[in-house]
């Protein structure tokens, strides 16, 4: 109601602008974060609280987005023979993390394969990102490594979803 | 003495109960309760060798959480670290009863191909805690 000065007003009109543009600004370099993609610095949907609890009690919480829905249904539907384990867990919680990994599967192109046995490690991409020359076959033997599903021992950063390839070292 | 009975049989009876819900708990309360519905006396030394030794399968408790598990362990198929699993070097064990149901219930299946018995867990159970 107050009678301010034009030029005060224009100031302050001048810095909601500079506000409004950094904001913009910002969501312009986190937004893309969040998008799942089966690719190097992708993958950064926020784990499900239920999910990071439960399943990365035994390996890396491994990103949604790099199993098609089709594939987490048949892994959520089989927990008691999960990868040579009883994984079970009671119905609420499969029905929760169930429901997210629907939510938030890969159906980025190269994801929307289903792989064989439903392991993130069989699907076409995973296989060309990891062949000899890439990766040399006899890494996957050491033991600092073990297996291909053992992300974090090339990938540091695997169970924050970073997978960029600039920052792979290979254990001795 | 009739009295003393019907005491000791309501308390293992709510043990019973709480053992199917998630409840804050102490290792002491927790053996208690699968020694009440043993019906007999836990031993540790039985509970060890049960710990240690394979039961038919690829894996005996020990290949994850090592023979003693006063340290990390490692899990045998994914490499990832287990933290030690007596109470005394892990105080987050033993202490949610719907917890450690679910990891014997899943454990006991893949170490001895069924559920273990209340009696079995009272017995690795009463060994992890004399592990100082």
């Amino acid at each position: 109601m107050t009678n301010w000065p034009l030029a005060t007003v224009e100031r302050a009109q001048a810095a909601i602008k500079k506000v409004a543009f950094c904001g913009v600004i910002i969501a312009a370099f986190c937004l893309p974060a969040v998008g799942a993609h089966a690719d190097s610095g992708g993958a950064r949907v926020p784990l499900l609280p239920k999910y990071a609890q439960e399943c990365s009690a035994c390996h890396v919480a491994y990103p949604a987005g790099l199993l098609p829905a089709a594939s987490w249904q048949r892994v959520m539907g089989g927990l008691g023979k999960h990868y040579g384990t009883d994984a079970s867990l009671d119905e609420a919680s499969v029905r929760e993390i169930s429901g997210w990994l629907q939510a938030n599967a890969g159906s980025y192109k190269r994801v929307s394969e289903e792989p064989p046995e439903n392991r993130i490690t069989k699907s076409a991409w995973f296989v060309r990102k990891h062949r000899d020359g890439e990766v040399p076959a006899n890494v996957w033997k050491r033991a600092s490594v073990g297996s291909p599903s053992n992300c974090t021992a090339c990938h540091a950063n695997a169970d924050k979803g970073n997978f960029n390839e600039h920052e792979v070292r290979i254990p001795k | 003495m009739h009295v003393f009975s019907l005491i000791s049989r309501t308390l293992a009876l709510g043990a019973l109960v709480a053992s199917f819900h998630s409840v804050a708990a102490t290792p002491a309360e927790m053996l208690a309760g699968y020694t009440a519905q043993a019906g007999t006396a836990a031993q540790a030394a039985r509970g060890q060798q049960f710990f240690t030794s394979k039961h038919g399968k690829d894996w005996s408790c020990s290949s994850c959480h090592t023979a003693t598990p006063t340290v990390q362990g490692k899990h045998a198929s994914t490499g990832k670290t287990i933290g030690p699993l007596a109470p005394a070097f892990n105080p987050d064990r033993f202490t949610d009863s719907a917890k450690t149901e679910k990891w014997f219930r899943r454990n006991c299946n893949d170490v001895v191909g069924r559920e273990c018995s209340a009696g079995e867990k009272a017995d690795v159970l009463a060994w992890l805690m004399t592990l100082k």
